[in-house]
């Protein structure tokens, strides 16, 4: 690129330079703030002083976290629930995105069945009806209500049908002179080509699944099967819902919560994403401008 | 051409599952729609329950709520739209001026990760700061400001929601537009260079018009979101205090239905919502197709 190098153009520089880490600084300090506050002195944090650095150190938040048998717990339900979740999903879309991918001379209903496909992805009956669907299917308080419930999601059946579309035709051709099926062709030939993409979906999926918390409230009865975001969930929105509520009494309710032992569980809760962050790094680019850009 | 109709029965094989699948948790739940034209009586069933017709629209209607909701939804879904366009531009455009390639990586990092934390933990952070022993509040007192119940202040209730959207999302959102930017043959820069041009003339004669079609496929296709105001963010971060402007459809929906257990008028309310948004998504993708050669599918 050309070096422009007036005053106006430098000043321009800095200044770029000092709003873009204003905005690095506003995403990174909430994250550091909830740490500080997680290891501060309890009195301190309560009463808002800490800003910038932790006030005092204490460690107790964390000691009482490891006695916590229901926080573990959601945590394990957490990980059970993106494991199987995203194995199913990933496992559904792929053998969707095959067969749709066929031009429609190979396989005639295609099209219908795409039609049905886009039709579920652009409607939905409600929340009533969905609820009522799972309790009539006997799945609530069971951990499938949450497996089950990301099932099939229709557009990542189509970012994957496209991109084997878009793989040459003769690895199809090839393999069909061979003497290979459908199964040998999917699962030998067209997802050994596509691993960086099915990867990144399941990179996305697991993320929906580890940070979903609706369905656990809804479909969980008791506090013992909720997964991990619906337990945190569950302690920092403990504001009725009735509808008298004053200022005053709002500000009772912030006075009682307990904002280290908070902060501390909303941090471990956050560890998992920070650790798998990086690798998601490496595909969400790919992963979303596969959704945008078509042949 | 014997063996390709051979394949043929492969084909549903591989689609059963998933088939299976969307008509028990996706097509089955529509006829749950019906409810909404029924006075819904869990002991009867969909089957038994009476007929009303449209009654539970007109009872809707006349709810005051359901104004209330509906204007919230509206403006709190069309300023997130418009400013999760607009913004996510400005930073992709400013990012494209770093010279150093290693700042221009650290903050691209940086700035994508909000966009992978769930609501239900961001929430909690920002009740942190805005909250009455919040960071803001602290910081404003050392100025000598006395506290303020940010939280519960419906007055500037929508514009928080609608900031700490666009906080969560410019980095991730302005990938796209990074992209774009990356498909600017170089030269471009050099030859208007040669001919005089500034960085500001750069700018607004080479790179933005390289984003237009971006923005313009963006803004069309997000017409289906203009009821979707983003019930996960709004259910973390509201309170009584607020409903005058910050409750949406999903949240009364959600409150209707299975707080107080009013079936039959949380389906129509939903119901309502579902049928709008499908007619502009539709609307959405034929524009989108007509102007953009754009197809999902």
């Amino acid at each position: 690129m050309v070096r422009n190098t007036t005053l106006g153009s430098r000043t321009f520089d800095i200044a770029n330079i000092a709003i873009l880490g204003l905005l690095l600084i506003s995403c990174l300090y909430p994250l550091w703030y909830t740490f500080c506050v997680s290891i501060s002195d309890k009195s301190a944090a309560n009463a808002g002083l800490v800003t910038i650095y932790p006030i005092g150190f204490s460690l107790t938040p964390y000691k009482e976290i490891i006695n916590d048998r229901l926080f573990f717990n959601a945590f394990w339900i957490s990980i059970q629930r993106t494991v199987l979740g995203t194995s199913f999903s990933l496992l559904m879309t792929v053998l969707m995105a095959y067969p749709l991918a066929r031009p429609k001379k190979d396989f005639k209903m295609r099209n219908t069945f795409m039609w049905i496909l886009v039709f579920c992805m652009l409607f939905n009956g409600g929340l009533i009806p969905w609820y009522l669907t799972i309790q009539n299917y006997h799945l609530i308080n069971t951990i499938w209500a949450l497996v089950l419930g990301g099932g099939v999601p229709v557009f990542d059946v189509i970012l994957i049908m496209n991109f084997f579309r878009n793989l040459p035709k003769e690895l199809n051709e090839a393999a069909v002179v061979d003497g290979a099926g459908p199964w040998s062709i999917l699962f030998r030939v067209y997802i050994p080509c596509s691993i960086p993409v099915l990867a990144a979906v399941a990179l996305f999926l697991s993320v929906y699944h580890w940070n979903e918390f609706f369905s656990g409230l809804v479909l969980m009865n008791t506090s013992d099967k909720y997964p991990l975001q619906t337990y945190i969930q569950q302690l920092v929105v403990n504001i009725p819902v009735g509808t008298n509520l004053t200022p005053e009494q709002y500000k009772k309710l912030s006075e009682l919560s307990n904002r280290t032992l908070n902060s501390a569980k909303v941090f471990i809760a956050m560890v998992p994403m920070l650790i798998v962050y990086p690798f998601l790094q490496r595909y969400f680019v790919s992963g979303i401008m596969l959704g945008a850009v078509k042949e | 051409m014997m063996r390709k109709l051979g394949h043929q029965k492969h084909y549903y094989l591989m689609l059963l599952p998933g088939m299976v699948w969307l008509v028990m948790f996706s097509i089955v739940p529509m006829f749950g729609i019906l409810m909404a034209f029924q006075n819904y009586n869990p002991g009867a069933g969909l089957f038994k329950s009476q007929w009303v017709g449209l009654d539970n629209f007109k009872y809707m209607f006349q709810l005051n709520d359901s104004k209330t909701v509906i204007t919230n939804t509206f403006i709190i879904a069309v300023g997130k739209i418009v400013l999760n366009l607009l913004i996510p531009l400005i930073f992709a455009i400013l990012l494209n001026e770093i010279r150093s390639m290693r700042y221009k990586k650290l903050v691209q990092t940086v700035v994508y990760l909000p966009h992978f934390l769930s609501w239900v933990i961001l929430s909690t952070i920002v009740i942190g700061i805005f909250g009455y022993y919040g960071v803001v509040n602290t910081v404003a007192g050392m100025f000598g400001f006395d506290s303020k119940l940010f939280m519960a202040d419906s007055g500037i209730f929508r514009q928080l929601l609608i900031g700490t959207d666009v906080w969560k999302e410019f980095g991730y959102n302005s990938i796209i537009y990074l992209a774009a930017l990356t498909g600017i043959n170089l030269n471009l820069y050099e030859a208007a260079a040669i001919d005089g041009a500034n960085r500001w003339q750069l700018i607004r004669h080479v790179t933005l018009p390289a984003l237009t079609t971006t923005v313009v496929l963006l803004g069309v296709l997000s017409l289906g979101n203009v009821l979707n105001a983003g019930f996960d963010q709004v259910y973390n971060l509201y309170n009584p205090l607020v409903y005058s402007t910050g409750d949406i459809l999903d949240t009364w929906v959600y409150r209707l239905g299975l707080q107080n257990l009013q079936y039959s008028l949380a389906t129509a309310a939903g119901l309502f919502k579902s049928v709008i948004s499908f007619v502009l998504i539709f609307i959405s993708y034929r524009l989108a197709y007509r102007y953009a050669d754009y197809t999902v599918f």
